[in-house]
């Protein structure tokens, strides 16, 4: 019924899975010294930076966004500046959540709100591509009856499984193996990155098999 | 209602789950057998093959002097002159360095190092006897009774010395009439750091100048009730040494040439001034040799061991006064073989009367023992110089033994702990089933309880009886492991037959079908929490970070109430949008504001709730464990802080925080209109709850002033700090009786002046539309009170200005009726557990009671934007998330009231609340430690009825009266349609109460499995033991609580019941 999108979909998620992987190989090859715990805040921002890029761009291409209702401008630019303020509050509220789940307060802060940069890029802007600057929409998107379409589906799923995956996360830190991957905020972004990979996997592959039973209102 | 099912099948699941509490810690931790021979001169030791007797050489010293300073730490000790700036603890006691440097060959100064529990009392018996003290014994402190096995002072006795003692009665307790004199002074008065040393210097430099001693044991207490108070790095701490550097130095000058000082602490203390558990700050004392004969070769040599362990202390003594070698020196080799032949005594007898020492280590031992023996005789014989190899064996022998004592001592009852795990694991299930099946149990035809009480008494009886026929005596244990079990079986299998009937009759009606361990179920976050929970018991490091854990999974779970409710679609108003209202949603009862109304308030609530949890991080204490964790600033007392501008704020913020408790709880009463009567329960609220705040405010105050600056008022802060607490646990005592006696909040309000006439209208305007039956006009009666009360709720409480001519009786407060006296209760006992704690801990409590307010809420919010679901029913069941949240937040509060699951962290200071002279029982102290230790687990439990109720508290009109306007019966609204359902009513009760004691059990047991799983971890006595009997405490507690909670909603119930009645007649007359 929908094979269409879902080939859409696998695709793209192809893409973004492969540009992980690209941030993640191939400053390894143009910064001496560079890994994933080691220098874990460059690996970190390459990361959201590559899935950043890739998903404005991919989402763009395919066209998915709303179109914009003025085709004026002034509108257009404000809709990009709106996009970005959310971008950014979206940081602080994640980095909020964190400190509030238990991280440091001052100590590394760094470390904190770059590990929210790093949600947002997986979560938040996914939204942004999918639905606009639209926070009604966003909150309305994540109930049983809320997805409208295939790509809202997928938004869901991707999205529960990046959080999911950046909360189980957690879990490592307070164990006494003092492994590398225990500092603290390298086992929540992984565990972030592994939950958003899994999503990307799973989301066509749940979509494809519920096919028959999924129904959307409008649209 | 039906009060005597709930009340026995709880008070049923308790007694099972206490009973495998029981049995699973009796095997657990075994007390070691005491070995009751003594040794005597005329001991002939096997093989006894030199000359005979080692008392019959003439003794190296003739007296002693023993100055024990409790918790005298090595880094109190030390002296370092380089240091310019010392800390209040550092250099204060110059003296030991300086003999040292000044005369090396008759002096020592060595890190002492004791075996944990580092608590007074065993390290007493730990170096008078020479063992090591075990696990169970630390409980003893309180109660410590007398020393059986052979030990120093009867030695001492038995050789003719005579012995006098001052100090501390923990020694007289341990050696009853083993003194030749003895001066015993209290020494469980923490706060109190000069009578036990002032009552010891009066005695002790004239008893030295006499002749009418041997030995003299003097315990200097100060400086441990100093670092108790104070902590080590107080000026206070600083005086006390110095003192002790005094005392130290007049002894020496008054000792004599045959006499020996020993100066010693018995443990240390943590940066805290705590002791107890085993780090290393609290292990290594300070031991202190001096004589003014030479009593060394010459100066410290490297050879001289770093460490001196306590237990070398009663053989080095025995044989320095005792017996002794040449007068060069005492052999050590000499010394060793003594102590190996004792040893290897001590082995044969031991294993003679217990089996527990493996058999295949005890030959070893034996073999090795025998052939140091012949290689140590062959020495002997042809007198050869003692070679060092030989010492080092000998040594190496004691060792092994050493190793293999403590690995039998801490030996466990496998068959008792399984007996124990079982046990709480059907217990478990038990509340499991009880909690589904509370409807059918409830109801006449349902499995009652009396034949698996039954059966247990018989099982209970047979194997007493059966133990009686072959062993001749009765092991309660079994006993009571036959009865749990048998009950248990009957009990399931009554069950599953009575689950079997209503099915069949109405499949639509009956409990669902069990199928909660499908993966998909264990998923739901409401039970993927509690798994995780006990899931992270089994770890020593979660253990150890419990609080944050904790805090971390309440967090997610509230976190999960709001988006769950997105997800379904109930939190933001429907959109009524033409195209697809129609479709998928119910026609919405609620209207858009309502809805925006409750989400607003549900997400306001998890506002407050996010930040008491991130708050009550702040009121954490530290483990040892934790490396880099510094405790709390609100948790040390006041009168600790130095700081005078910083005490005042310490003291106004908790003064306001013990107001706004006081505050919020008389404005909630308020609120819903609980005031206005003049009950017993209303008189404690107007009354005995200000009053009591009163005197805790003022309590603080008069604790918190330091002494040495108000000398002239000291007799009036004496008499402040034993009367005002006291006054405060009676105003506390009357409020609860008063509260029990009397708890009705309710306020009729005739509307004319007399309330005769004013009641006889009311049934005149109904009683022609109804029947004449007392039931049926119970039935009508009820819903005019409430549309009156809910008229004036209305109105704000504008009663006086209702100018309506309806019905004349009128009832303020009846909405609440449950509810108001349990939070008022609640609320007493939260200020009374208040006044156990430090006083910086207030701030935690209004945390506590925030937090409570904020869960309550959040489950009124959302149960009520689920009943626009349309899937009201009668019923008023309690789901699992909030009751997991509710337990979780126990714990939680456990941490953040400053307790931890360590014996060195429990606040001692709480028996001394309003008892500053101390105890002479140990009941009374030890209750108030544990009501201090669990007070967040006493509140949580007590206030957990709330869940059921507040969801009608809070109800909002319209959503389900009004939808059931045609329906009379139903116009009931909030706590009164509870006794409309009076069937329902209980069964939610039993059913909030056994899905709470489930959560609580799954805890312990999971607890239990660990210790057991866990028993040759690295950890277990130091954190998974403790943790399980911190745990296992914490449940007694709880059940008893929630328990005396269930009481209470009874007893409101029959109260209601009585008001009713008396209602009633009076109308119908």
């Amino acid at each position: 019924m929908w094979d269409h999108e879902i080939r859409a979909m696998a695709s793209t998620h192809a893409i973004l899975a492969a540009s992980v992987f690209m941030a993640t190989v191939l400053p390894a090859a143009a910064v001496p010294g560079f890994s994933v715990y080691g220098t874990h805040l460059l690996w970190l921002y390459s990361v959201s930076g590559a899935v950043t890029a890739v998903s404005v761009a991919v989402f763009w291409l395919l066209g998915i966004t709303p179109p914009a209702k003025k085709h004026t401008v002034g509108y257009k630019l404000s809709r990009l500046f709106r996009s970005c303020l959310y971008f950014f509050l979206s940081c602080l509220f994640f980095h909020t959540v964190v400190v509030l789940y238990g991280a440091p307060l001052i100590e590394s802060a760094l470390e904190t709100f770059s590990l929210s940069v790093l949600l947002t890029s997986l979560t938040t802007l996914r939204c942004l591509c999918v639905l606009g600057p639209n926070v009604q929409a966003w909150i309305r998107v994540f109930s049983r009856h809320g997805a409208m379409s295939v790509w809202d589906t997928c938004l869901q799923i991707t999205v529960a499984c990046t959080l999911v995956g950046a909360w189980v996360g957690a879990f490592p830190i307070p164990l006494d193996w003092d492994r590398p991957w225990q500092a603290w905020p390298v086992s929540c972004s992984l565990g972030a990155t592994i939950g958003f990979l899994t999503g990307l996997v799973a989301a066509p592959a749940w979509i494809h098999f519920h096919r028959k039973q999924l129904t959307y209102k409008c649209k | 209602m039906k009060k005597l099912p709930v009340l026995s099948l709880l008070l049923w699941v308790c007694a099972v789950y206490f009973v495998g509490i029981y049995l699973f810690v009796g095997g657990f931790l075994l007390v070691r057998l005491e070995v009751n021979r003594t040794s005597t001169c005329g001991d002939v030791l096997q093989p006894g093959e030199e000359p005979a007797d080692f008392c019959r050489v003439q003794p190296r010293f003739r007296r002693a002097v023993l100055l024990i300073i409790d918790a005298l730490k090595i880094d109190f000790a030390w002296f370092d002159p380089n240091n310019t700036s010392p800390r209040p603890y550092e250099n204060k006691l110059p003296v030991l360095e300086e003999t040292v440097t000044s005369r090396p060959s008759h002096s020592r100064l060595y890190p002492f190092r004791a075996d944990p529990p580092t608590t007074t009392m065993q390290r007493i018996k730990g170096f008078t006897t020479g063992s090591l003290p075990t696990f169970v014994d630390v409980g003893n402190n309180f109660a410590s009774s007398a020393i059986l096995e052979d030990n120093l002072i009867h030695q001492f006795g038995q050789v003719g010395k005579r012995v006098v003692f001052m100090g501390d009665d923990t020694w007289e307790n341990l050696f009853p009439k083993k003194f030749h004199r003895s001066l015993p002074f209290p020494s469980f008065n923490v706060k109190d750091l000069h009578t036990v040393d002032n009552g010891i210097l009066q005695h002790l430099y004239s008893t030295m100048v006499g002749e009418d001693w041997d030995v003299l044991v003097a315990h200097f207490l100060g400086v441990d009730h100093c670092g108790h108070r104070f902590g080590p790095d107080h000026p206070a701490m600083a005086d006390k040494l110095t003192q002790m550097d005094g005392v130290i130095r007049s002894v020496i000058d008054r000792l004599q040439n045959d006499t020996l000082l020993v100066v010693m602490g018995d443990h240390g203390m943590t940066d805290t001034g705590d002791h107890g558990g085993e780090s290393q700050k609290e292990t290594d004392a300070a031991i202190f040799l001096y004589s003014p004969s030479p009593l060394f070769p010459g100066p410290p040599t490297q050879s001289e061991p770093d460490v001196v362990p306590q237990t070398d202390l009663v053989p080095t003594l025995a044989l320095l006064l005792g017996t002794g070698g040449a007068v060069g020196g005492l052999s050590q080799l000499e010394a060793l073989w003594i102590n190996a032949k004792q040893v290897n005594r001590f082995l044969e007898t031991y294993s003679g009367m217990a089996k527990d020492i493996p058999a295949e280590s005890l030959s070893q031992l034996k073999s090795e023992f025998s052939r140091l023996s012949s290689e140590y005789l062959a020495t002997v014989r042809e007198g050869r110089p003692p070679s060092p190899r030989l010492a080092a064996s000998l040594q190496a022998y004691l060792t092994s033994v050493r190793a293999t004592c403590r690995a039998t001592w801490a030996r466990f009852n496998p068959l008792k702990m399984a007996a124990g795990l079982a046990i709480l694991a059907f217990a478990c299930l038990t509340c499991f089933i009880v909690s589904e099946l509370s409807l059918v149990l409830i109801r006449e035809s349902g499995p009652g309880l009396k034949p698996p009480v039954r059966v247990a008494f018989i099982a209970g009886a047979c194997v007493a009886i059966g133990q009686i026929g072959t062993q001749g005596y009765v092991e309660a244990s079994w006993c009571l492991a036959a009865a749990a079990l048998s009950s248990e079986l009957v009990f399931f299998w009554r069950a599953r037959r009575s689950r079997a009937v209503p099915e069949e009759k109405n499949g639509s009606k009956a409990p669902k079908s069990p199928s909660w361990l499908t993966p998909r179920r264990l998923l739901l976050p409401a039970l993927l929490v509690p798994l995780l929970r006990c899931a992270s018991l089994l770890s020593d490091s979660y253990v150890i970070a419990e609080g944050r854990a904790v805090t971390f999974l309440v967090f997610s779970l509230a976190l999960y109430i709001p988006i769950h409710l997105n997800w379904d679609g109930l939190l933001l108003p429907p959109i009524h949008d033409p195209l697809k209202a129609a479709g998928f949603l119910p026609s919405p009862a609620l209207s858009p504001l309502t809805v925006r109304k409750e989400s607003g308030t549900l997400l306001a609530c998890l506002g407050v709730l996010v930040g008491s949890l991130y708050l009550s991080l702040s009121f954490h204490a530290c483990r040892e464990e934790q490396g880099s964790c510094q405790p709390s600033p609100f948790l040390s007392p006041l009168s600790r802080l130095q700081d005078n501008q910083l005490k005042n704020l310490h003291y106004v913020l908790s003064v306001v925080s013990l107001g706004l408790w006081t505050y919020l709880l008389k404005r909630c009463l308020r609120h819903y209109g609980n005031l206005n009567a003049s009950s017993g329960a209303v008189f404690t609220a107007h009354w005995i709850l200000p009053l009591t705040s009163v005197c805790l405010a003022l309590h603080w105050a008069v604790s918190a002033t330091p002494e040495d600056s108000f000398r002239n008022l000291s007799e009036l802060i004496g008499v402040g700090q034993l009367v005002l607490p006291r006054a405060a646990f009676c105003l506390l005592g009357l409020g609860m009786f008063l509260i029990w006696l009397d708890p009705l909040t309710v306020f009729i309000k005739p509307k004319d002046k007399t309330p005769a006439r004013g009641q006889s209208q009311t049934p005149s305007r109904y009683r022609a539309s109804t029947g004449i039956s007392t039931q049926a006009e119970l039935h009508h009666l009820i819903p005019q009170i409430y549309q009156r009360m809910r008229r004036s709720l209305d109105d704000d409480e504008q009663f006086m200005g209702d100018v309506d001519n309806s019905p004349a009786v009128k009832a303020y407060g009846l909405g609440t009726v449950y509810s108001a006296p349990l939070m008022l209760f609640c609320g007493m006992l939260g200020i009374g557990l208040l006044l156990l704690h430090p006083e910086g801990m207030a701030l935690s409590f209004l945390l506590l009671l925030l937090e409570m307010g904020a869960l309550l809420h959040i489950h009124a919010s959302s149960t009520t934007l689920r009943s626009l679901q349309g899937t009201f029913s009668a019923d008023f069941n309690v789901p699992w998330t909030p009751v997991v949240l509710w337990s979780l937040a126990a714990t939680q509060f456990f941490h953040a009231t400053g307790h931890l699951p360590t014996f060195p962290s429990i606040q001692w200071g709480a028996a001394f609340v309003g008892f500053p002279d101390g105890h002479t029982g140990t009941l009374l102290p030890a209750s108030l430690v544990t009501l201090n230790t669990f007070a967040s687990h006493i509140l949580f439990s007590v206030a957990c009825p709330l869940l059921l109720f507040w969801p009608l508290v809070r109800e909002v009109r319209g959503s389900r009266g009004g939808r059931a306007c045609g329906d009379e019966g139903e116009d009931a609204v909030m706590e009164m349609r509870l006794r409309e359902h009076p069937q329902q009513f209980t069964s939610a009760l039993l059913q909030l109460a056994t899905r709470y004691l489930f959560i609580l059990g799954a805890q312990v047991f999971s607890s239990v499995c660990a210790a057991a799983i866990l028993r040759r971890h690295l950890m277990v006595w130091k954190v998974f033991a403790p943790k399980l009997m911190f745990e296992a405490s914490g449940f007694l507690v709880s059940s008893v609580s929630l328990l005396i909670g269930v009481a209470l909603v009874l007893r409101v119930d029959v109260a209601v019941g009585g008001w009713f009645k008396r209602l009633i007649p009076d109308a119908s007359r």
